[in-house]
């Protein structure tokens, strides 16, 4: 009876695990004519709706890449917008065939959860803002200053790892969300308020008076955020990673959305460029896509840069600069492996 | 003592005088009610000064400071409250994602929604048998105009949101609890084990379960069992879901409906001959509803602000669609006026279910009172 009980579990278990990781994603996302993209519910710069009600922002620039790069057509997407609770639940149960909602690329992730990395999209970090009316001009200059930090990140464990490592102290301020965080740090309720850099740069324009208020020279994490699949389809994680390379890669060529017809539609000088747009060899093939997968990728939202400064770089309200997203031939450390 | 002149009658009636000033009119009133003692006046004034310390900066914040016009937040420069979106997104409040030429049906369905309602809530309303049919059909005449089908453009469910998603969910959990409900208080107390049995353990299980869990298991856990192409809509999951939830509560407040009612009123509808329906409809149920409605009511209201919570499973009612658009880089940081604007719907919708509750109340006292 027993045997039979165990044996039976284990062939139920076997069957999700099957059911789970079924082998052929991209010829699913044919079938069902959609790509299913999973979104943030909400973060300035990375998902956030426009006025028509329609998805926008850098996760989901990645999305319609994605889309273009399977279906020719960068709307063919589904998004499902996730919290920070359910998104690794949705991608595991194959709610979605992709997760692009800025998550930090870890070891448990990667390996305990059954996810594979894609690679990275953002480059983030944890850093401090603080009014310059405090007169200090670094985080380490914190001793004994009162912090509003979100609870449950890992940016709690991070603001305790670093002072303790710099033998500082401090007086946490908890905070449920990231909103109240803001509008306690705003009512003087804390000195100084930590969370990933890109979130503290957008919070900063919401203030009556930005220039009063200065981010720390210090990141004291590494975010590194990209998009993930699930385990076990490597044909699939191939094609979303290639896409985000494909993307990087247009950049560093200087490939962009207005060009890029023109560069594909006859080989150049470039024999890069040529593999990256199918004017030459067949990478196209080797994926399972069409010859001009990257073509339409780059055309759908346009190559990194683009993408970057539409949604995070200086002109809109966010204003961020590169920084670390820069290429490596830039001063930054953004690195997509040759498309050969 | 003295005596005083007797009168036995009157030659003619005195005239009217009006009551004191100090007992009828706005003075009376205040009297009887603000000042009627030291406590009571110290108290008047307490409230006072606190009114009038929040009533003006309130005002101020929503109304005489705020800016109404602009394209994004850098075009408010005021100190108030920043309105200037409420012009672009009250479609997205309203409708979500719904196709914005198609919006007619939504508007369509809610007018609709007043004859199929009324002949229900009130007494004395119109052709009230004619209607009755309407209210019958209108779940799906309803459906048919959301969803579309013969003749109507198919908008898929995910693309509701905005009030009407909870407008949606609420009340189709509010139609569907309420019966449910009564079958699962009179299953409990049922003397047929394997039906009681049943309704305890239904009641019991997804009672001792908070909402958001049966949503998750709903969304995530489900298709993991069910066949990879087999897909329930996440709308219907979500109503299920939420009927089965308030179910669950509207079950425990009938049974203690059902037990204020004397054992002698059971054993009457026996002695008359009637069957078990019988006596539960005739006689029992119209008593256990009447003084179950407090608690009812409450659990209505209860449901309809959960509807909130269906942002869970990705669907975008008003909350959700208020937080995505204050993550809009033009919009950032102006979550206080969204959540106010959003908590006005809700406060509108619930108070309504409150007063409807206290008018039904009223007609419903049959109760002597001395």
């Amino acid at each position: 009876m027993k045997t039979t009980l165990k044996s039976a579990l284990a062939g139920a278990a076997a069957l999700l695990v099957a059911g789970a990781a079924h082998a052929a994603t991209l010829d699913d996302i044919k079938k069902a004519g959609v790509l299913k993209c999973g979104i943030n519910t909400g973060l300035p710069g990375f998902a956030y709706t426009d006025d028509n009600g329609k998805w926008t922002g850098f996760d989901v620039a990645y999305c319609r890449a994605l889309s273009a790069a399977v279906f020719g057509d960068p709307d063919k997407v589904k998004y499902v917008n996730l919290t920070g609770k359910n998104r690794f639940p949705a991608l595991a149960s194959g709610e979605i065939d992709v997760l692009s909602r800025n998550t930090t690329w870890t070891f448990s992730r990667d390996v305990d959860l059954g996810f594979t990395f894609l690679g990275v999209s953002y480059y983030d970090g944890q850093g401090f803002i603080g009014r310059k009316a405090l007169g200090i001009k670094s985080a380490k200059e914190l001793d004994g200053a009162s912090v509003c930090i979100q609870t449950g990140t890992t940016t709690e464990l991070n603001l305790a790892d670093f002072f303790r490592v710099n033998k500082i102290k401090y007086e946490p301020v908890p905070i449920e969300t990231n909103e109240e965080a803001r509008k306690a740090y705003v009512a003087e309720r804390c000195d100084v308020y930590t969370t990933d850099a890109s979130g503290l740069a957008a919070t900063k324009t919401t203030f009556a008076k930005p220039d009063a208020h200065m981010v720390f020279p210090e990141i004291i994490s590494k975010e590194p955020l990209g998009p993930l699949v699930r385990q076990g389809d490597d044909q699939w994680a191939d094609i979303a990673r290639w896409t985000l390379n494909a993307l990087i890669n247009a950049e560093e060529y200087g490939v962009t959305a207005a060009n890029v017809d023109k560069l594909a539609a006859k080989a150049g000088d470039n024999p890069e460029i040529n593999r990256m747009l199918g004017t030459e060899g067949s990478l196209g093939a080797m994926l399972g896509l069409r010859k001009t997968w990257a073509v339409d990728a780059i055309k759908a939202e346009g190559n990194y840069a683009e993408i970057f400064e539409r949604y995070l770089g200086t002109k809109t309200p966010l204003g961020l600069s590169r920084g670390l997203n820069a290429l490596y031939t830039n001063g930054g450390i953004l690195y997509a492996p040759p498309m050969r | 003592m003295t005596a005083r002149p007797f009168h036995r009658s009157q030659a003619e009636m005195l005239p009217e005088r009006a009551a004191p000033v100090t007992t009828a009119g706005v003075v009376g009133w205040l009297r009887a009610n603000l000042f009627s003692s030291w406590a009571n006046t110290a108290f008047t004034l307490i409230a006072l000064y606190l009114l009038w310390l929040i009533v003006p900066a309130i005002a101020d914040w929503a109304y005489f400071n705020a800016d109404t016009a602009g394209d994004d937040r850098f075009a408010c420069k005021s100190s108030g409250a920043c309105w200037a979106w409420v012009d672009q997104r009250i479609g997205q409040f309203l409708y979500g994602f719904y196709a914005p030429d198609q919006t007619w049906r939504v508007d369509l369905a809610v007018v609709l929604l007043i004859p199929a309602l009324a002949p229900l809530l009130f007494e004395g309303v119109p052709f009230a048998r004619q209607l009755r049919w309407f209210s019958l059909a209108y779940p799906v005449v309803a459906t048919f105009l959301l969803v579309g089908g013969i003749g109507l453009e198919g908008i898929p469910t995910d693309k509701f949101g905005g009030f009407m998603l909870n407008l949606t969910v609420g009340l189709a959990g509010i139609v569907l609890s309420l019966p449910i409900g009564i079958l699962l208080a009179l299953g409990r107390r049922s003397r047929l084990p394997i039906i009681r049995i049943l309704c305890v353990g239904f009641i019991e299980i997804v009672r001792g379960v908070p909402l958001i869990t049966l949503l998750f298991v709903s969304n995530i856990i489900l298709p993991i069992f069910l066949p990879p192409d087999v897909t329930v809509d996440s709308l219907i999951r979500v109503i299920v879901m939420v009927t089965a939830f308030a179910s669950a509560y509207m079950a425990e407040v009938i049974r203690g409906g059902l037990q204020a009612i004397p054992r002698g009123q059971y054993e009457a509808a026996q002695a008359l001959g009637l069957r078990y329906w019988q006596s539960m409809v005739l006689i029992i149920l119209p008593q256990a509803l009447k003084i179950s409605i407090p608690g009812i009511v409450n659990t209505f209201i209860g449901l309809f602000k959960d509807t909130t919570l269906v942002i869970i499973i990705g669907l975008f009612d008003i909350l959700g669609i208020g937080n995505a658009m204050v993550s809009n880089p033009d919009w950032l940081g102006l979550a206080t006026e969204a959540y106010v604007f959003i908590a006005f719907f809700f406060f509108i919708a619930c108070f309504s279910m409150s007063r409807y509750s206290i008018h039904l109340e009223k007609r419903l006292d049959t109760e002597r009172r001395d």
